[in-house]
């Protein structure tokens, strides 16, 4: 919060938060509690469990924000850099128009620190290449090992350039981000720690209007919450505008290589047993003679799983195990040249020699390449061959034996920091604006990000569970913890939309009373909680935020049904067809549908509640008054989606301007 | 510096001899070392680290695509004479669960 002028000293905010933060446990507690034990309406459990559910949920939203901010820490002034310190800037590249990515690439040259740039240009463009040579700065395309195997996007470009690039700490880019001369001049000092591995700067974007329907200005998370995270060491990597430590990321890819490998070896000589039993009996069937060969390399295989257990390294194993396949395979061959000679020897025999045939022809030789893997009569049995493989230390399914940065997630970057932290790295969140990038300008391609962070996120929390994450402390698992748990929103937010419509329509009541038992306790919690927002937030909007977590409903909704059906079933996640209509047609309002039919009941529910009220029909006057307030509270929130749909980026209207 | 010695080995062995820091510095040359040797036929390489003052997980990273490179080949990669850092870094990311650090040259040669 630098760059505001005014501000309070940080010690008594900290204890007016804290205070704060205090108040919204006890008071929330306090609601809940009662909320579980004398207030749901069970006669009508089908609305009544479902709401004090979502309560439930947003009540550990709460608290865990209040986790976060309990320990917000304001780094202030950075510590000088290091005088020697060699440093890789890198500039991630798809398909970003190329004058747009020159213009990063210009401003990361002139970063002031000596330092080298790169383009890491993924769509391997010829321009790009042009581009980057007129600018004098480096250009790197996937080596050849990546043709035909997983390129895990956006972490596969950067796996790809560590090993071309040799700088002691790497600046991560966005194409869009704009680096400010100072950015490492402001970073790097922070490393003078040596459990240091991560400097994260905030994410700001120059084309977005003041009022931004679209939200894309994250004021609230790239300041107090990765600030709060910051106090339990566990800010977040969040992909660009940040610094890390080479050494860190080559032990994460070190570490997983040796984990891949060795759970990539047991799970082949396990299912190396059923498929072996099958290539048996085929063989058997076949009067083939490879049955007695398939017999040592089952061998082999148990051999093999019992080294592992006592412990021996996986390459020796692994070594071992292809040798003993080799020979069998060998001795396979052997029989038949054997027989081969005898014939031979017979023709030689002839009284024509004019065959010339030399025994001695079918010599070693001939015997090391009939024998050769692919040529053998073991590794014709294709299944045999391709476990043969995969006993190996060397991932030949991934384009690089180690990936330091993380590929469970498409959210790369969340999962690799929690990876860092995990292995007792520490990060740092630095509170200044160095770098400037471009937001979407249309709510679909807008969406489409969200819907990705969302999924990315919940894979992580799928794939690699924080709050069991050994080597994490317990307020580092929180905090990874609390912004998955911040993705789940989707579903109590429907349940905030229907149950003041089913009341207003129906007469249905979700709680035995709306009278002031329940006022009393929920108003008092409410406004402590918005007072929280209030003080952290001072002189930063958070409205925009707040709006978004609940109207994006149907997003992330879907974001978690994607995420557990990739994650548990193995489906593809999908994605989200963005507007082709932008700037040409008029708003897309299909991208809206479901914000706009809850609307439309909310605003039915409101008039059809107070018919039913001014004729009696409802069960009391005060709970249609609080379940009226409640439906225009959704409505305010939802109503953004209006806004963003409207939108059409900060330029259109100078672009109409000019057109007129 | 990395010393290439393939006198007194067998015909498709060869013992690659790093000096000093093994860091991100010298790791991109020992993968193109280990690279050039397994093509020109010597397939069984052993990284006698005898030499090596000090290893970070970039040299452990070249070790490794070393291995690759190797195993391609149908060879091996085996490192010897260990020195106590290396060994440190070797336990801490936990690659000695797959190579093992051979007493001497010969010891990792020895075995076929």
């Amino acid at each position: 919060m630098s760059r505001h002028g005014t501000r309070v000293p940080l010690w008594s905010k900290q204890a007016l938060i804290r205070l704060l933060i205090l108040a919204t446990l006890v008071l929330g507690g306090n609601y809940i509690v009662w909320r579980y034990l004398y207030s749901v309406n069970w006669e009508n459990w089908w609305i009544a469990v479902p709401l004090v559910l979502a309560e439930t949920y947003s009540l550990i939203d709460g608290f865990l924000f209040g986790l976060a901010m309990w320990r917000i820490r304001d780094r202030g002034e950075p510590p000088p850099p290091p005088p020697d310190a060699t440093v890789d800037v890198l500039i991630t590249t798809y398909n970003e128009p190329i004058d747009l990515v020159a213009t990063t690439a210009r401003a990361a040259a002139a970063i002031r620190y000596p330092h080298r740039t790169w383009i890491l240009d993924d769509g391997a463009r010829p321009e790009m290449r042009e581009a980057a040579e007129a600018l004098g700065v480096g250009y790197l395309t996937r080596s050849d090992d990546w043709a035909d195997r997983p390129r895990h996007a956006k972490a596969g470009n950067l796996n790809n350039a560590l090993f071309a690039t040799e700088g002691e700490f790497l600046l991560i880019l966005d194409a869009d981000q704009i680096p400010d001369p100072r950015i490492l001049d402001r970073t790097l000092g922070y490393f003078d720690d040596h459990d240091v591995a991560l400097v994260q700067t905030p994410q700001w974007f120059s084309n977005v209007t003041e009022a931004d329907p679209l939200g894309s200005q994250a004021p609230l998370f790239y300041g107090p919450i990765q600030q709060g995270k910051d106090g339990w060491n566990a800010a977040f990597f969040c992909g660009s505008n940040a610094v890390v430590r080479r050494e860190a990321l080559m032990q994460l890819g070190i570490v997983g290589y040796v984990r891949e490998v060795e759970r990539g070896v047991r799970r082949a000589l396990r299912s190396g047993r059923d498929l072996l039993r099958q290539a048996r009996r085929d063989a058997l069937a076949a009067g083939s003679d490879a049955v007695a060969a398939l017999d040592r390399v089952r061998v082999a295989v148990d051999d093999a799983m019992a080294a592992l257990d006592a412990g021996h390294p996986v390459a020796e194993v692994t070594y071992r195990f292809q040798r003993t396949v080799d020979d069998a395979a060998r001795g396979l061959v052997a029989s038949d040249v054997d027989r081969m000679r005898a014939d031979l020897a017979a023709i030689g025999e002839l009284p024509t020699g004019r065959h010339g045939l030399d025994v001695a022809a079918v010599d070693d030789e001939v015997l090391d390449q009939l024998s050769a893997r692919e040529w053998s009569p073991l590794g014709a049995i294709e299944s045999v061959r391709a476990l043969v493989g995969s006993v190996d230390v060397d991932r030949g399914d991934e384009a690089q034996p180690v990936m330091p940065m993380a590929t469970i997630s498409v959210t790369e970057d969340m999962a690799t920091a929690m990876r860092l932290h995990a292995f007792g790295w520490r990060s740092v969140f630095h509170h200044e604006i160095l770098a400037s990038g471009l937001a979407p300008e249309d709510l679909g391609t807008m969406l489409h990000q969200r819907l990705r962070w969302a999924q990315g996120t919940l894979q992580v929390m799928l794939r690699e569970n924080p709050l069991v994450q050994r080597g994490l402390s317990w307020g580092q698992r929180l905090m990874y913890f609390a912004t998955m748990w911040s993705y789940l929103s989707g579903f109590a937010a429907l349940v905030y939309i229907a149950a003041p419509v089913i009341y207003l329509c129906f007469g249905v009541k979700p709680v035995q009373s709306f009278g002031g038992d329940f006022l009393s306790r929920l108003i008092p919690f409410l406004v402590v909680n918005q007072l929280l927002f209030l003080v952290v937030g001072w002189g930063i909007k958070t409205w925009r935020g707040q709006q978004y977590s609940l109207a994006l409903f149907p997003l992330w909704i879907r974001a978690t049904t994607t995420a557990v059906a990739n994650v548990l079933f193995g489906r593809s996640l999908g994605f989200v067809v963005t507007s082709k209509e932008r700037r040409t047609g008029g708003p897309s309002w299909g991208l809206i549908r479901p914000q706009l039919i809850a609307m439309g009941l909310l605003v039915a529910a409101a008039v059809i509640g107070t018919v039913r009220a001014v004729l009696g029909f409802a069960p009391t006057v005060q709970g249609t008054v609080v379940n009226v307030a409640w439906v225009i509270y959704d409505l305010v929130v939802l109503s953004v989606v209006v806004q963003a749909v409207r939108f059409r980026g900060s330029d259109a209207e100078v672009s109409e301007e000019e057109s007129t | 510096m990395i010393d290439v010695e393939t006198e007194g080995v067998a015909p498709d062995t060869a013992v690659l001899r790093p000096h000093g820091r093994l860091n991100m510095v010298l790791a991109p040359r020992l993968r193109e070392v280990v690279a050039t040797t397994v093509q020109g036929g010597r397939s069984r390489v052993v990284v006698d680290l005898s030499s090596t003052d000090f290893m970070d997980s970039s040299g452990l990273g070249a070790l490794i695509a070393g291995l690759k490179t190797a195993r391609q080949a149908g060879g091996d990669l085996r490192i010897a004479s260990v020195p106590e850092q290396v060994q440190t870094v070797l336990s801490l990311t936990n690659l000695d669960r797959v190579l093992r650090p051979h007493g001497t040259v010969e010891q990792a040669v020895g075995e076929r």
